[in-house]
């Protein structure tokens, strides 16, 4: 019972943070409402027994991300983006590529009988039990998946480098 | 707990409010926010399955899906501010310099 209310709570403040942030004009609105998507995903995480996701959802992209994403708004001016409309057909094609995606669901739907019973089942989700979370996490993170983990770590560090060098100034470069 | 359907239906809506706003807004910061929103939406199904299969590696995966969206983010909004100091703008419309 506490599980449904946990659960429809936070899915319905995903649901409707995400919509409003796609629909506000005012770009910091909708940063924010994309902060409230971010935490309300991260209680879907927790609900899921992923408690290392849960803290790393909060302090990497709530902490780290968006605070980039505000910065760079707050540097960009808004006041001066033009408000002229040049590819009329983009609405047209946006609701063509939802209407698809839409069908597929209306399909999966019509298909319910044919898929596996589990799906539907409760018990399913909290069938196995996963060993303490960091630790686990840890283990795989260490042993099976130490190559990707350390590619990650360059791609990471690549990407720091890239960043300071588009974000430089490009006058300063040419003077020296 | 619910049923596995529940939160795939929920990582479906969050998909589907996130490709809406990649293709209809044409600010390139909401698109990239939109973006974000597509990935976690992907991570709720990485950690959905680690759960039901009692297998830790979806959840490697979210966290490398996690670094990932970190690196996107820094590398796309130096192209924003770069492109920013160039044109005076951040909308879509105006990246037109290869335009016919």
């Amino acid at each position: 019972m506490l599980d449904s209310i946990l659960f429809y709570f936070f899915a319905g403040v995903a649901v409707l943070s995400a919509a409003l942030m796609v629909t506000r004009r005012n770009i910091m609105h909708s940063a924010v409402f994309l902060v409230t998507t971010l935490l309300a995903i991260a209680g879907i995480f927790l609900q899921l027994r992923a408690e290392f996701l849960f803290i790393t959802q909060i302090i990497v992209y709530v902490g780290g991300i968006m605070v980039l994403f505000i910065f760079v708004i707050m540097l960009v001016r808004l006041d001066v983006a033009l408000h002229r409309v040049r590819f009329r057909l983009q609405k047209f094609v946006a609701s063509l590529v939802v209407l698809a995606l839409a069908l597929e669901l209306v399909v999966i739907l019509a298909l319910a009988d044919k898929l596996p019973a589990s799906l539907f089942m409760k018990e399913s989700v909290a069938a196995n039990h996963l060993p303490p979370n960091s630790e686990a996490l840890a283990g795989s993170l260490f042993s099976s998946y130490l190559l990707p983990f350390e590619i990650a770590s360059v791609l990471l560090l690549v990407a720091m480098v890239g960043a300071v060098v588009m974000a430089k100034s490009r006058r300063r470069s040419e003077e020296s | 707990m619910m049923s596995p359907a529940h939160y795939l239906f929920l990582s479906l809506a969050l998909f589907l409010i996130g490709c809406i706003g990649v293709v209809t807004r044409r600010n390139v910061i909401v698109v990239l926010m939109s973006i974000e929103l597509i990935l976690n939406a992907v991570n709720i199904n990485l950690v959905l399955f680690s759960r039901i299969y009692g297998d830790v590696a979806g959840q490697v995966f979210a966290l490398f899906i996690i670094a990932d969206a970190a690196a996107e983010a820094a590398i796309g909004l130096g192209i924003i501010i770069a492109f920013f100091r160039n044109r005076e703008t951040v909308e879509a419309d105006e990246m037109d310099l290869l335009k016919w």
